[in-house]
Order: structure tokens, then C-alpha cells, then sequence
């Protein structure tokens, strides 16, 4: 239970980052909140030869709105996002995602960039992510690059990441006025790992008919998914029980999730297909309580 | 591996040492400033009996490596009654009066994870007190001994100026 020797280095700069992760003889990891990855290097899982710790960036830790858009630097522990006002009033999806993370203890080391990075199909922050299209900007020695969520997230525990490249920032768009969220899940325990769950938002018009609607699924796949046709047959009309219950089951048709000692994959779906469907009308109720502007 | 030199402030006291980088912050405390208050239970970040404060927010220190509180300052259960001059902590009183543990194991990890927010317990309901000591495992008590036990401290140490239930505002 004591990890393997590696040498580890705390640059000052992102530059200075960037050039550690680029060494040609060195198995390098980047050491973030240490929440996932610790764990793995302890059960000798991981065997890094090189630890670069990402902890004296501070120029990677910040939340703020810029125009529209919301971004929250790789950096930012998960107990600042879950406090942050301004997420709170406009992106409150995430908030509500980043309350499951875990544990407070977990939360107060964990960080946005390494949820991301380690990419568990049952982490809420991916799923959330996904739920709101958000965008990850990823830095490299030779440039950066913005990669959309779909593109970033490529199997399980795996992401289209480079082992040179520092993802450095989470960048999510705006929600259209008259939307209502909602992430919810189930867990055996408070703070484990969901066995399934959705983050879903609806978009109203003023009379009442879905202009837009976003379901993505947590534990249905290896990576975080949208159920696109079931998104699609929500717009145009009201979004009642019935359309609301359609819309779930056929979110999770053509899913089979995996089946393991914590559930089967039947199951997870019907867990899902309940999820959804709950989901959807609570967050038609918040859009027309008139949420984030 | 070389080993790095690094300066810890542990319950006010400066420990300085030269450690290997692999060194976790859990073993760090133990076996360098032999402090054996801080219990290790699954070292995978599970049990949360390794709960120690850094920089004032409660953390796993199996989770770290020592290296990594370099300049920061650790508080460890033993600064509770340290800083009382050997008088238990409220917190650990109302453990002992409300049955909050049994063997012990866990109690640690327990008090480290809730003391820091022992002001804001009032305004919590038994919901709020079982999410905030989730990443805690007993394997005695059942709980029921340690939630009043939190209540309890939380009730002693409001002032008697705030507010309370049933009295005027
Ligand atoms: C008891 C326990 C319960 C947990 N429960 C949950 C839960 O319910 N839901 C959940 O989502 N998570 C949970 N977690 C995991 C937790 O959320 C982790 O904090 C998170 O997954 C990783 O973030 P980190 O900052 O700790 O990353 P680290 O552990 O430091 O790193 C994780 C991985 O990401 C890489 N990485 C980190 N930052 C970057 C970056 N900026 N650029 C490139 N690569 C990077 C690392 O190299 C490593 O491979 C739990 C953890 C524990 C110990
Ligand atoms: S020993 Fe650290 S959480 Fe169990
Ligand atoms: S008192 Fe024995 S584990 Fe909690």
C-alpha cells in the first residue's frame, strides 16, 4: 500500500509544466488533488516515474464569466465551484453535480481538471459537462487547442489527452433564458460512485413549449453520452409525464450498460430510463420558475 | 530517489526533515513526527480515519505526499486538546458523553472532519450532519452516537448572543 519510488518536480509556471510533461525518458503524470490518482499509485496501479505537481499554478485556479461563457480554470478544487455564486445563479447544474462528488474531504483536494482528466464513466462533473456542451482547452509545448467535450472523452478512464499535454481549462456556454436543470443519481452510499444517473436541462418558450432540451447519462456507457433522438422528440411541444416518460425510454433503448457486482446492466437501464424521466419534469418546473438569465 | 527537504508547521510546531518524494503525508506524521493520533485505516483514500487539517481544510493525508505541505501548516487531533492545555475539546467531550465511538479507530478522522465547521452545524438538520461526515467510516457505533455527539458539541459552543430555536430572535 506505499507507491513506488518516482521523482517529482512542482514547476512555477505552466511553461515550466509543459516542458517536464514533454521529457523524452520520463513516464510522467501530472499530480493534481490526488484524489484519483494517489489511490492507484498506492495499490501500485500507477507507476509514474515522474510526478509534476500542478499545485503551485495558481494561475490555473479561477471561475469567471467571460461574455457569455463561463470558464473555470484545471485547478479549481471541487469545494470552490460547489460555493461559487455565479455558477450557482447561472450554471446551477453544476453546482447541484459537484455536491455528489464524493465527499467534503474529497471535494476540498479534489479538482475540475482532474475529474476530467481521470474520466470515470460514473463521475457527475463529465456528465454535467456534456449536459451543458461545454469545451476543454488543453496546452501542450506546441500550442493549444480546444477539444468539445465529445471529443475529449474517448473510453473508459481514457481521454484523447495527450501524456504532454495540461488540460488548463473548462469552457461552458451560456444557458438560453427560461431553462431548468436537474442532476440527479443514485448511490448505494452517500458520496460512492453512482450507479446511474442523468443531467438534463429543458428550455421553455414563453408558452410553455420546449425549445431545446439536453440528456446526458451517467453510467450507461464508457463515456459520458447524450440521447440525442430522445432530446429531438422533446422540442416543438410541452413537456408532460407522458412525453417525459417517451423521451426516457427511448433515452436509454439502445443502451447496455455494463453489468458488475455493484448492478446488472438491466438494471442500470431501468434505473436510467426512471432517472430521466423524473429529471425532465423537475427541470421543466425550475424553467418555469424562470432560472438562470 | 533523492530525498527533498521540506519544512512542515505540525500544531504550531516546525518539523523539518528530509524525506523521499513516495513519503505520504500520513506516514509523515506518524513515523517522522511521531504523532500517532492520526490513524491509517485503507491508505486509499476510503476510510477517512487519516483526516487531518491543511491550512484549515480537512483533508485525507493518506491522499498526500509530505512533500506537498512544504511551507503549509498541518493540524493533527492532538492540537484539540493540546490547545487546551490537556482539557478535552467540546467536540471530544460530547464523543465521550453521547457514546460517539467505541474502539476509537475512527474518532479521529471524525473530530478533524467536523471541528472546522462546528459553527455552521446549528444551522444544519440530521441530513446535512450525516453528508458532512459521509467520508468517515465507523465500523462500531452505527452513527446514531456520533451524530448527536456533532449536534451536541455544535449546541455547547454557539454563543449564548446567537439565536435559538424556540427563543426570540
Ligand atoms: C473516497 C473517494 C470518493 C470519491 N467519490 C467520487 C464521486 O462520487 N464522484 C466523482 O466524480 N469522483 C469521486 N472521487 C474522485 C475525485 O473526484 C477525484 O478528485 C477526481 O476524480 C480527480 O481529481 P484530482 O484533482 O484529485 O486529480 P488527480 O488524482 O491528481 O489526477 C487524476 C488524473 O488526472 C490527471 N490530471 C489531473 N489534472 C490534470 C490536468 N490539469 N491536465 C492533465 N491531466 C491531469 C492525473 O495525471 C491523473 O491521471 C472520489 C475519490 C475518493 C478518494
Ligand atoms: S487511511 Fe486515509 S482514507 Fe483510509
Ligand atoms: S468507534 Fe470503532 S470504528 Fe468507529
Amino acid at each position: 500500500m506505499k507507491p513506488a519510488p518516482f521523482r517529482y518536480e512542482k514547476p512555477r509556471s505552466v511553461e515550466q509544466a509543459l516542458a517536464l510533461l514533454a521529457a523524452e525518458d520520463e513516464e510522467p503524470k501530472v499530480l493534481a488533488g490526488g484524489q484519483s490518482l494517489v489511490p492507484l499509485m498506492n495499490f501500485r496501479l500507477a507507476r509514474p516515474s515522474l510526478l509534476v505537481d500542478i499545485n503551485g499554478l495558481a494561475e490555473l485556479s479561477y471561475i469567471r464569466r467571460e461574455g457569455s461563457r463561463l470558464r473555470i480554470g484545471a485547478l479549481t478544487r471541487h469545494a470552490v465551484l460547489e460555493e461559487s455564486p455565479l455558477v450557482e445563479r447561472h450554471w446551477p447544474l453544476l453546482t447541484e453535480a459537484v455536491r455528489l462528488v464524493g465527499h467534503p474531504q474529497i471535494r476540498n483536494a479534489g479538482t475540475i481538471g482532474g475529474s476530467l482528466a481521470h474520466a470515470d464513466p460514473t463521475a457527475e462533473l463529465p456528465v454535467a459537462l456534456a449536459a451543458l456542451d461545454a469545451g476543454f482547452v488543453v496546452r501542450s509545448r506546441s500550442g493549444a487547442r480546444e477539444l468539445h467535450w465529445s471529443e475529449f472523452f474517448v473510453g473508459q478512464l481514457q481521454t484523447s489527452l495527450q501524456p504532454d499535454e495540461l488540460l488548463v481549462e473548462t469552457v461552458v456556454p451560456a444557458l438560453p433564458a427560461g431553462t431548468g436543470c436537474r442532476f440527479d443519481e443514485f448511490t448505494r452510499r452517500h458520496g460512492d460512485f453512482a450507479l446511474g444517473g442523468c443531467a438534463v436541462t429543458v428550455s421553455l418558450d414563453p408558452d410553455g413549449a420546449c425549445t431545446r432540451a439536453a440528456i446526458a447519462l451517467l453510467g450507461a456507457a464508457p463515456t459520458p453520452i447524450r440521447a440525442a433522438r430522445a432530446e429531438a422528440e422533446l422540442v416543438g411541444r410541452p413537456v408532460t409525464a407522458e412525453s417525459a416518460a417517451r423521451s426516457a425510454a427511448r433515452a436509454v433503448q439502445d443502451l447496455d450498460p455494463t453489468s458488475d457486482l455493484h448492478a446488472s446492466g438491466e438494471y442500470r437501464r431501468d434505473l436510467i430510463e426512471s432517472l430521466v424521466a423524473r429529471s425532465l419534469l423537475t427541470a421543466r418546473g425550475r424553467a418555469r420558475e424562470g432560472v438562470p438569465a | 530517489m533523492t530525498r527533498i527537504r521540506i519544512t512542515v508547521t505540525i500544531n504550531g510546531a516546525v518539523v523539518e526533515r528530509a524525506v523521499d518524494p513516495r513519503m505520504l503525508l500520513s506516514d509523515f506524521i506518524r513515523h517522522e513526527a511521531r504523532l500517532t493520533g492520526t490513524h491509517v485505516g485503507c491508505e486509499h483514500g476510503v476510510c477517512g480515519s487519516c483526516t487531518v487539517q491543511v491550512d484549515g481544510s480537512p483533508v485525507r493525508s493518506c491522499l498526500l505526499f509530505a512533500v506537498q505541505v512544504d511551507g503549509r501548516e498541518v493540524r493533527t487531533v492532538e492540537a484539540l486538546a493540546a490547545e487546551r492545555d490537556g482539557a478535552l475539546h467540546p467536540l471530544q467531550e460530547a464523543f465521550h458523553a453521547e457514546q460517539g465511538l467505541q474502539c476509537g479507530f475512527c474518532t479521529p478522522g471524525f473530530l478533524m472532519s467536523v471541528e472546522p465547521v462546528l459553527d455552521r452545524v446549528e444551522e444544519m438538520d440530521d441530513a446535512q450532519i450525516r453528508a458532512l461526515i459521509s467520508g468517515n467510516l465507523c465500523r462500531c457505533t452505527g452513527y446514531e452516537g456520533i451524530v448527536c455527539a456533532v449536534r451536541e458539541a455544535a449546541r455547547k459552543m454557539a454563543s449564548p448572543s446567537r439565536s435559538r430555536p424556540g427563543g426570540a430572535s
